[in-house]
């Protein structure tokens, strides 16, 4: 710009004071004088765990302490699995180390395609699109599929990825109390019949480690005439008769009751992206409107690979499937023999979630089984519902019989340390 | 007693079992501000609302009000 316009002759007679600037950080402060007063009180970093070495699916070095990891998602156990790492490797070298730039231009190389035929497989779906990671995924489906003037309608206990999605939309939107069925029927029942509706679900809710009555959720959504997502992070390869998800189990087919399925590959799969697939005859319209898929770089060729090569091996997992469920209904029925608060009355998936009175006995018990050499993860409010502390376990295909033996072991001690059993 | 006067003694009731300071409710009071209630404690709060009146009060419309006067204002042009 040259045009200045017209410029005072003379200063004011008293120059304006310069703004104060105002502290953007000041926000932070209640979370801050939390964290220093928790981290004051002697305990570790429940936030600033750092893996030095990773030697299985289920165990790592910790400040040099071999530690058994059960806060880590790694359902299935894929994640050191030969086949998958020998793909990746070849990838890598074959391809290099990325693919600077968005899947709409330069980022799709042969190994995106593989891993989205292998998900078209692994479902029997028409169409499957990967994003960079699960939680794009759900912010990039949800924000595009409902529109100005359309709702979304999304239980209350929903990850943030799909709280995200609905912001980042412009479709109205409209919570329902936690897997009830009720609660939903009576809120769509209150909408306007015309509009466009997304009925959003999650398979497994990730805190408490229950799971949604899917069928009977569907059943109330297609008569009020909505579309459904599910959400299928934490039942991948595991659930149901191909490991499709809680859908699957509970006899529900894609294209008749669920109209698109979420899933990741930083869970059961073993490395990181996520992705949507449905039967629905104009999905690829979603590929073509979808900013969080299109203004954004794609996955490494290497991730693409191993998705792709870990993803058809889940196929066919039915001992590791096997071993999974074994393995999580002995912690659960372990930890609940030792009087714990447990989030589900019986074993319904791979978390086991232990309740406890508030984050002073959580950190105390969170580090105590860290220093017996268990890592596990600690859940608060907001991300947790009804404001509980939590201790979550997530159980994988790889632990042996032994380590869930002694996982109950350092559970014990560590709950009469923190006053949380007798 | 007209609609809203019934509504702002229906929207006191409601307010009651959550309003654990005590605070006196005018169409002033604020949710955050003055009720100091949290994102729990405001869901647990909106879904009596929509079931008392058997409305819906979308997420996107909830970020717009602030206080119980806004409040009374909304469940008056929901009701229709």
């Amino acid at each position: 710009m040259t045009e200045t316009g017209l410029q005072s002759e003379k200063l004011p007679a008293e120059p304006a004071a310069a703004p104060v600037a105002h502290d953007l950080f000041a926000k932070f402060d209640p979370l801050l004088a939390e964290r220093e007063a928790l981290m004051s009180s002697g305990v570790r970093d429940p936030f600033g765990i750092v893996m030095e070495q990773v030697t299985s699916p289920t165990t790592a070095v910790i400040r040099g302490k071999e530690t058994i990891l059960l806060g880590t998602y790694n359902y299935m156990g894929m994640t050191f699995d030969p086949d998958v790492i020998a793909a990746g490797t070849r990838a890598l070298e074959q391809f290099g180390s990325g693919t600077n730039g968005s899947r709409m231009l330069n980022g799709t190389f042969r190994d995106h395609v593989e891993a989205e035929d292998a998900l078209k497989e692994f479902y029997g779906a028409s169409g499957a699109i990967v994003f960079s990671t699960g939680y794009q995924a759900n912010l990039g489906t949800i924000s595009t599929m409902a529109g100005r003037g359309e709702y979304v309608i999304l239980d209350a206990d929903s990850h943030a990825s799909i709280y995200d999605g609905c912001k980042m939309g412009d479709a109205e939107i409209v919570r329902f109390r936690h897997n009830s069925v009720e609660d939903l029927d009576k809120r769509l029942g209150r909408l306007p019949k015309e509009p466009g509706k997304l009925v959003v679900l999650e398979g497994v809710y990730s805190m408490l480690g229950d799971i949604a009555p899917l069928r009977e959720m569907v059943q109330v959504a297609k008569k009020h005439g909505c579309m459904v997502l599910v959400d299928e992070a934490h039942s991948m390869g595991f659930f149901g008769e191909h490991g499709r998800g809680v859908y699957e189990a509970q006899g529900l087919v894609l294209g008749e009751d669920v109209d698109l399925v979420i899933g990741t590959f930083s869970k059961s799969v073993g490395t990181v992206g996520g992705f949507c697939i449905s039967n629905h005859p104009k999905f690829e319209g979603l590929r073509f409107s979808c900013r969080p898929y299109i203004f954004t770089a794609s996955l490494p060729p290497s991730v693409v690979a191993t998705a792709a090569t870990s993803v058809r091996k889940l196929m066919t997992a039915h001992d590791k499937r096997a071993r999974l469920w074994d393995n999580a209904r002995r912690l659960h029925a372990g930890l609940k023999g030792l009087g714990f608060a447990l989030g589900t009355e019986t074993c319904d998936s791979a978390i086991v979630a232990v309740i406890l009175q508030d984050q002073a006995q959580a950190v105390v018990m969170w580090q105590a089984l860290l220093e017996a050499g268990l890592y596990v993860n600690v859940a608060r409010p907001p991300a947790t519902p009804s404001g509980t502390f939590l201790l979550r376990c997530s159980i994988c295909a790889e632990h042996t019989s032994d380590q869930i033996d002694r996982i109950i072991t350092m559970f014990a001690s560590a709950g009469r340390l923190a006053g949380a059993t007798k | 007693m007209t609609d809203r006067t019934a509504i702002l003694d229906t929207l006191r009731t409601q307010i009651e079992p959550f309003n654990k300071k005590g605070v006196a409710i005018t169409e002033a009071t604020s949710f955050q501000g003055d009720l100091e209630w949290d994102s729990l404690t405001v869901m647990d709060f909106v879904a009596a609302i929509e079931d008392e009146f058997e409305i819906i009060i979308t997420m996107n419309m909830q970020a717009e009000i602030e206080n119980v006067g806004q409040l009374a204002d909304a469940v008056e042009k929901l009701k229709g």
